[in-house]
């Protein structure tokens, strides 16, 4: 116990001192022009779809968020096999930040779904293969963040909650593959835009949302870290402190 | 050999103290034939609606009552500081994730035999299929076995156990439950060609949380 405290206040010097850096100011400042760009070509400069009409321009936002919903699971699944082989606190809170800002992005692909759901099908929701795995990925997801808040010790937390981490890979495998047998054995796939049928300046779109979009992520994720590092820093020193002013009055009387 | 040996003492004692202490069958099975009932309270039982839907009331009966005896699993070793002998016993955390996953999934055996009677009788389902069906509750038990056990020592010690564990655990299951539904309405429906992959996936199931748990069961113990 008293190995792992040291080995948590020396890595704090290594650690960041501030929620942002210049680096980091300058990946913000990168990433407001790249949404703007998104702006200009998603809901300005693209034709509407043929048959989609408008709806179509929320699927620039929309595929980029659902892939990295599955990156930010894999950044998790690492971070977590990587704190319980060589009990690094940094890529523990590197897998947190990675479940918190994968949840986000979940919630985003969801919500962004549902609203272009509407008018193309007529509904919110249909129980599609990949609405679903979707959903349950939401659900798994909430579970591993349940866990590493839990109100118990850091060790207890972490370690917890790396070991459920460390399984949403395999889960997300399992649970897209049942799914997707699920709905083609009883009904054909429901329509899809697939990537042939998208050209000129609509692929254009897609690829600025991809790039505004992996850039919010990786935005978000390193300020969550940050953020992160610091509670954890400032729940180790506020204790020494409290130590260190107890044995004081110990000393004065 | 000495996991599989611990396996089989932490079983053994975790059963005889499931017998001596009659929760299972004064408390979980009641509790599993109820939901059978509720199920009934539900859905119209003259529009044939009960029989069409078993494979699926049948599932989700078993993995509430499940969770039920999952929950106790972990409970037994709560109290007097249970956890703290256990893990000063030097028996291997391995064979103590076996032995617990053995145990539950005995209860489950248990557990899925009655609401199988109950189905067929309540519901007036007619069996066909044997083979699938017994292929498909074996695994399906191996399979919530393994995961519930796992997810119950990631539950286990906190004071909020009771709620987390069926957040965590049941759409982890989600695979499972589809896989033994449609595995079932395959055999009842006399198309058992169609419930083997399912019995495949979750026996990959299976094996992927046996492992989890064979390997995680250690650091997970030395804390908590």
């Amino acid at each position: 116990m008293t190995t792992e405290t040291v080995g948590s206040v020396e890595a704090s010097a290594s650690g960041p001192t501030s929620t942002g850096s210049r680096a980091t100011m300058i990946l913000g400042i990168v990433t407001l022009i790249a949404l703007g760009v998104l702006v200009l070509f998603g809901l300005i400069l693209s034709p509407a779809d043929e048959s989609q009409g408008d709806s179509v321009r929320i699927m620039y936002v929309h595929v980029p968020s659902a892939m990295l919903s599955y990156a930010g699971c894999f950044l998790t699944a690492i971070g977590s096999a990587v704190y319980l082989w060589r009990k690094s606190q940094w890529w523990e809170l590197v897998a947190y930040a990675g479940a918190e800002v994968a949840a986000l992005f979940t919630a985003f692909t969801l919500i962004t779904g549902m609203l272009w759901g509407r008018p193309t099908w007529g509904v919110y929701w249909v129980w599609d293969a990949r609405l679903t795995s979707e959903a349950l990925l939401m659900l798994l997801l909430l579970g591993y963040l349940a866990v590493r808040r839990l109100a118990a010790d850091y060790e207890v937390r972490a370690k917890r909650a790396a070991i459920i981490g460390l399984l949403l890979v395999p889960n997300i495998i399992i649970v897209r593959q049942s799914v997707q047998w699920w709905r083609t054995l009883h009904q054909t796939p429901t329509l899809s835009l697939s990537g042939a049928e998208i050209q000129g300046l609509m692929l254009f779109s897609l690829f600025t949302g991809f790039v505004a979009i992996t850039l919010v992520f990786i935005w978000m994720v390193i300020h969550r870290f940050r953020v992160a590092w610091l509670e954890e820093q400032l729940e180790a020193e506020g204790l020494d402190t409290a130590i260190a002013e107890r044995r004081a009055e110990g000393v004065i009387s | 050999m000495v996991m599989l040996t611990d396996a089989w003492l932490i079983a053994r004692k975790d059963l005889k103290l499931e017998i001596r202490s009659r929760v299972a069958i004064n408390q979980v099975i009641p509790f599993a034939l109820l939901v059978l009932v509720l199920f009934a309270f539900a859905l119209d039982p003259d529009r044939g609606l009960l029989e069409k839907a078993t494979p699926g009331l049948y599932w989700i009966a078993v993995l509430f009552s499940g969770l039920l005896a999952m929950q106790r699993a972990f409970s037994l070793e709560a109290a007097d500081g249970v956890t703290d002998a256990l893990r000063l016993s030097g028996l291997s955390p391995s064979g103590i994730y076996l032995g617990k996953t053995l145990s539950v999934a005995a209860q489950l055996l248990v557990l899925e035999v009655l609401l199988g009677v109950g189905v067929a009788v309540l519901y007036g389902t007619s069996i066909t299929g044997w083979l699938l069906l017994m292929a498909t509750i074996v695994v399906a038990t191996a399979a919530i076995s393994t995961a519930g056990t796992l997810f119950g020592v990631v539950a286990a010690g906190l004071r909020v156990r009771e709620t987390l564990l069926p957040l965590l655990l049941l759409p982890v299951l989600a695979p499972v439950l589809i896989g033994a539904t449609r595995a079932f309405e395959a055999a009842l429906s006399g198309t058992p060609s169609e419930g083997w992959p399912w019995v495949g996936l979750m026996s990959v199931f299976a094996v992927v949380y046996a492992v989890a748990g064979i390997f995680g069961f250690g650091p997970l113990m030395e804390e908590s």
